[in-house]
């Protein structure tokens, strides 16, 4: 599903960013990614959605190799990923309903299945109740929900989530991850980046820890790469 | 459809941008219309003048009219020539009269000679053409003299070059300057949606779905703002013509063409704008 195979990753003016990532990431699975600030986290999670390309080193995600990734294909690799950041990055003059609908508008959906669709979506995240809502009107857990539901519209393969509870209180954590259980034990492979050590300890599910830009514990190896620091 | 739709929310969404962006290019468009106004006059001026110049060739006392109707019908087959004339010294006697009147009891019968005529065509009324014309006049035995007026021929080819070049360097620079404020007005509204095309692009609209209701919403403006301009302009030609001189205003083909350029510029603007921000990003 996820492949990355020794990649490395330079920035012109911060410098190197990841060195020698390698790890692969099954269908239906679910991982945290941990790691300090400026680790690396965002970085492997931009390149999962094509937002940042390997300086070396390759990353294959849903069959599309990003090193020989056009304009086009990025946008159809990104109708198979659902992204949802720890800022919720909703669009203000919409309802609850519109946000969603607004994904499956722009993806090209026929205008038939979206009233359903954004039904069934904000059921399943249990805003069904306040469809009509502005993000205003919402709470934080409120509005990662939606976010989430705008990451289903196109039936991801895999969810890719920064940071989701970063904003979130332990109530509404507890109800965002436990709706990202949900959604990764209905198939969908879940890569979750969160500083949330409790949240990784109650879970167990695979943890990659990454800290300055190398891969330093992945808990599917049960032991740190070789040279890790 | 949808980028219709999208187009419209967003000139609705930010009224005050939406207007501001078409006040910009209306402006921009009037400067660019005032500037067209001046020019189209000028040339029409200079075009009126040039129409009148002629060359005259003064046939010699005594020649046949069957060598002057040669000759008229030889300059008639110049390529360069318009039309031309065979005026008789009656005929000179009459124009004379009535084109300085107060001088017409002076003018007495057999004072001026027979003459040809001639008025070359558009394109050919530059001082080197005459010049040959009338040394191709010159060359026959029986015309005493050619005068076309030299000196003034050439000061007014001087000035209408200046005046095109002028126009033109002015022109482009209006327009560069109208494209340049556009594309900043238009930019300023895409930046004011950047997190509508980042959630565009996250959930994989292609770049030229995201681009589609800019590009519609850039057009309208330009729209809106070539015909705010026209408006403008035509009120400014009207107050000329009332208070100042008489002027002529754009024909409908230059109108239509204005407008065409406000949604050309609008879409232009857009195109580079919204290409801009994607590349960036």
């Amino acid at each position: 599903m996820i492949r990355f195979a020794h990649v490395h990753k330079e920035f012109t003016r911060t410098g190197a960013a990841l060195a020698d990532v390698t790890f692969q990431v099954a269908k239906g699975e679910f991982v945290f990614l941990t790691g300090p600030s400026g680790a690396g986290k965002s970085t492997i999670l931009k390149m999962i959605y094509a937002a940042e390309r390997p300086t070396t080193g390759e990353v294959v995600v849903a069959g599309h190799a990003m090193s020989t990734l056009g304009g086009r294909d990025v946008a159809l690799l990104r109708r198979k990923l659902g992204v949802v950041f720890q800022d919720f990055r909703l669009l203000e003059d919409r309802s609850a309903e519109a946000n969603v609908a607004f994904a499956l508008e722009v993806t090209g959906a026929p205008a038939d299945t979206i009233a359903p669709k954004v039904a069934r979506l904000l059921t399943q995240v249990g805003l069904a109740s306040k469809a009509t809502s502005f993000p205003g009107e919402l709470s934080g857990g409120e509005q990662q929900r939606v976010a989430i539901a705008r990451a289903l519209v196109n039936d991801p393969m895999v969810l890719i989530a920064d940071e989701p509870t970063g904003n979130l209180d332990d109530r509404a954590t507890r109800g965002v991850f436990q709706l990202l259980r949900e959604i990764n034990a209905a198939g969908t492979a879940v890569m979750m980046a969160t500083h949330d050590i409790e949240l990784i300890k109650r879970a167990d599910f695979r943890t990659i820890e990454v800290n300055r830009g190398k891969i330093v514990l992945d808990s599917a190896t049960d032991a740190p790469p070789a040279g890790a620091a | 459809m949808l980028a219709l739709r999208e187009a419209v929310r967003g000139l609705r969404r930010a009224p005050l941008l939406s207007a501001l962006s078409v006040t910009t290019i209306a402006f921009s468009l009037f400067a660019f219309g005032l500037f067209g106004l001046v020019a189209i006059n000028i040339r029409q001026t200079l075009q009126q003048v040039e129409e009148r110049v002629e060359i005259r060739a003064f046939i010699a006392e005594g020649t046949p009219i069957e060598a002057s109707s040669a000759l008229l019908g030889d300059v008639q087959a110049f390529p360069e020539v318009q039309s031309a004339m065979l005026v008789s010294p009656r005929d000179a006697l009459e124009r004379a009269r009535s084109e300085l009147k107060e001088f017409a009891d002076i003018f007495e019968e057999g004072l001026l000679p027979s003459s040809i005529d001639v008025h070359l065509r558009e394109g050919f009324r530059d001082p080197v053409t005459m010049r040959a014309v009338a040394a191709r006049l010159d060359a026959y035995d029986f015309v005493d003299e050619v005068r076309y007026g030299e000196e003034w021929v050439e000061k007014l080819y001087r000035l209408r070059t200046i005046a095109g070049l002028a126009g033109t360097t002015l022109g482009v620079t209006f327009a560069v300057v109208a494209m340049i404020i556009i594309g900043a007005t238009i930019r300023m509204t895409v930046l004011a949606r950047t997190r509508e095309i980042e959630v565009m692009r996250l959930v994989g609209a292609t770049d030229g779905f995201i681009r589609a209701p800019f590009l519609i919403e850039g057009c309208v403006k330009g729209v809106l703002g070539g015909a705010c301009a026209l408006l403008l302009t035509y009120v400014a030609h009207q107050a000329l013509t009332r208070w100042v001189m008489s002027a002529s205003f754009f024909d409908t083909r230059l109108a239509v063409l204005g407008l065409a350029s406000g949604a050309l510029l609008g879409l232009l603007g857009s195109a580079v704008s919204v290409g801009r921000h994607l590349r960036e990003r």
